[in-house]
């Protein structure tokens, strides 16, 4: 693939971002969120089928990790995916009409909210299998190596994939023969509904560092941590230095999915409020800006006003959109 | 039959590594990766050599590491690569499963079109080695059980070179079961190109009174029994699927309406396989034309026993074909 048509690479120091770029990443963090509650609101007003993941509360991390990115990095995704695809491009009013089972969507409603691929922006896809996609993600980082290019893939997945030996066997290769792959660890505390401490032992980032993968760990609530952290590893992936692992501490503010909503038995509505008020990553962004004076706060309410009006113009285009033909359901078996 | 009178006589393994060479040569996407597929040549040596021409880059000898190789198959696959991920025995099927039907088999239709998946995974399958329970399976029934996939059994040293470099070239995820007590079976394989369209089926021999679907290695069962029916003026046909996906439907039924009975003969379990499959679509298509049920012979529902004593009760013989086609013809 050409290189010289992508965009030159961001900066790397956390504190001299440009303005321009970090409004746009909150714009992005913006609109994740938007996309997500009216999603929740489709389910609950029962014009969406099946059930989806919500991505709320953990918008920085997609963000700060796909703003390091060009549109021909590969990317792989999870079944909480919506942030992911928003972040590396993604419209969203296909998107919507991918949830709502419509033909305008990415997949031609074919793959829903746990398969959206976008393969013009390098997502090879969502995966409803928990660590389903590491293979496939390394496998890309192999790709790009015998090809000869200088992409990067990025591998997203909870810590809950941790649980899964398939990651260990493509890290293992990953690192043995130097590919150009960066796995992205969410950690957003629950498997399922399932605290990670009841499911794994050990420290997260001895897993990368016992095969000796450079591996670092962020706050996965500021975006401004995420991406300069995510310049470095993408720059010395991207020079051949091989894989790296990225661990963002995050949380999950809704429950496992949109059905998910009496969460007591396995964890405390303090704990998601003192998440969701002291530790959200849009208003850690904006905060900042604003105590750096360099936006006034109603900016960020203009934003928000846009991004709204977008999100809610793409839910009506997916609402109004046709489903796919009938013919179409044993179409796309075989390519 | 199409397999030519003519020709280089080369054995059903060196067929195969010809083919994995000329496409290597032909494509510089393709490459190998597996266990010991490079300096060792796989511990059948079916891939002897390759390594001194195309080099550790496009023959990569991986760790044993099943899931993971096939996962990052389809990942290049899906990136602009050609891979050919070697599984050395079939019964290591279990361990790639997710990747093979979860992930292969459904990106195509699940990114409404617009991902391919050019794999190809070769694996064996087959009894009769003294390889014990878990080296000795013939599992290509589980992945003929998932839309998405194509699944190729070649029998011959000419199917096995045509049926090959079909699969590297098609789009989509194509499973090549080879069984590995045929990797030294000579055959007739012409050194001029060609390729071997998947869904057609091969008439190994003409018959009239009945027809015996075999694959794989039952081929030449198969091919036995009709020998010996012969001689008691029974006329078999012999009729060799070559791929159970897509399956060629129509040649099985023309040939069962012609010959009004049929055994199928195929080495996985007997329960819920490939034979009952296409048991179900001579019955459903030829009904009306049948003398007999149709019937299916595979290997014995239990798990595959060391002991060559007891190994060899598992598997179809020619002389149990041949009871059965004197029993379907009335002539015992």
């Amino acid at each position: 693939m050409d290189s010289s048509t992508t965009e030159s690479p961001k900066k790397k120091d956390l504190t001299l971002g440009d303005n321009e770029q970090w409004l746009h990443m909150y714009q992005q963090m913006c609109k994740i969120r938007a996309f997500e509650e009216n999603a929740n609101e489709l389910y609950l007003s029962a014009k969406m089928p099946g059930l989806t993941h919500l991505y709320i509360g953990e918008e920085a991390i997609a963000v700060g990790v796909c703003e390091v990115l060009r549109q021909d990095d590969y990317i792989t995704s999870t079944h909480r995916g919506h942030g992911h695809c928003l972040a590396k491009g993604a419209a969203v009013d296909r998107m919507f009409a991918e949830l709502l089972g419509k033909e305008a969507g990415y997949c031609r409603g074919k793959g829903g909210s746990m398969h959206i691929a976008d393969q013009e922006r390098g997502n090879l896809g969502a995966n409803a299998i928990v660590g389903g996609s590491a293979g496939i993600a390394t496998g890309a980082a192999m790709s790009i190596k015998m090809r000869g290019t200088d992409q990067v893939a990025v591998c997203f997945f909870g810590e809950g994939a941790l649980g899964q030996g398939l990651l260990y066997e493509v890290m293992n290769m990953a690192q043995l023969w130097k590919y150009p792959v960066i796995y992205v660890c969410e950690n957003n505390l629950y498997n399922e509904y399932t605290h990670y401490s009841e499911t794994t032992a050990g420290r997260l980032l001895d897993r990368p560092k016992a095969f000796g993968i450079h591996a670092v760990e962020v706050n996965g609530q500021d975006v401004r941590e995420v991406y300069a952290t995510m310049t470095q590893l993408v720059d010395r992936t991207r020079a051949g230095e091989g894989p790296a692992f990225l661990l963002g501490h995050t949380y999950r503010y809704r429950g496992h999915h949109v059905g998910d909503i009496n969460r007591e038995y396995y964890r405390s509505k303090e704990e998601e409020q003192h998440w969701m008020t002291e530790r959200d990553p849009l208003k850690i962004l904006s905060d900042w800006l604003i105590q750096e004076k360099l936006a006034e706060a109603q900016l960020f309410d203009q934003i928000q006003n846009e991004v709204y009006s977008e999100v809610e113009a793409a839910v009506k285009f997916a609402l109004e959109a046709p489903y796919p033909d009938e013919s179409e359901v044993d179409m796309h078996v075989y390519a | 039959m199409s397999m030519p009178e003519n020709g280089r006589i080369i054995t059903f393994g060196e067929a195969i590594r010809e083919a994995l060479a000329e496409e290597l040569r032909r494509d510089e996407r393709v490459f190998i990766i597996g266990e010991d597929v490079g300096e060792a040549g796989t511990p059948f040596k079916v891939l002897s050599g390759l390594i001194d021409e195309f080099g550790p880059e496009r023959i990569i000898d991986s760790p044993i590491s099943e899931p993971g190789i096939t996962g990052m198959g389809v990942g290049a696959a899906m990136t602009g690569m050609r891979p050919v991920v070697d599984i050395m025995f079939g019964d290591f099927a279990t361990l790639i499963m997710d990747q093979m039907v979860n992930q292969a088999a459904k990106t195509h239709y699940m990114s409404g079109g617009k991902l391919n998946v050019p794999l190809v995974l070769r694996t064996t399958m087959g009894a009769g080695r003294r390889s014990a329970a878990q080296h000795s399976q013939s599992l290509h029934a589980w992945l003929s059980h998932i839309p998405g996939l194509k699944v190729a059994l070649p029998a011959t040293p000419y199917d096995a070179k045509g049926l090959m470099k079909t699969a590297i070239r098609d789009e989509n995820p194509v499973v090549i079961f080879e069984d590995k007590m045929m990797y030294q079976l000579k055959g007739p394989v012409p050194e001029v190109e060609y390729t071997i369209p998947f869904g057609v089926a091969d008439i190994k021999r003409q018959g009239s009174d009945v027809t015996l679907v075999a694959t794989s290695s039952m081929v030449h069962v198969a091919l036995e029994a009709a020998d010996e029916l012969a001689e008691v003026e029974i006329s078999a046909e012999v009729i060799d699927p070559r791929t159970t996906l897509p399956l060629d439907k129509v040649t099985l039924i023309e040939s069962a309406k012609k010959t009004s009975r049929a055994i199928v003969i195929d080495e996985g379990y007997e329960s819920y396989g490939v034979g009952a499959e296409i048991a179900a679509v001579i019955a459903e298509g030829a009904f009306y034309y049948l003398d007999a049920p149709v019937r299916r012979m595979g290997a014995m529902d239990v798990p595959i026993p060391f002991s060559p004593v007891l190994e060899d009760l598992t598997i179809p013989t020619p002389a149990g074909v041949v009871e059965l086609a004197r029993t379907l013809c009335g002539k015992n």
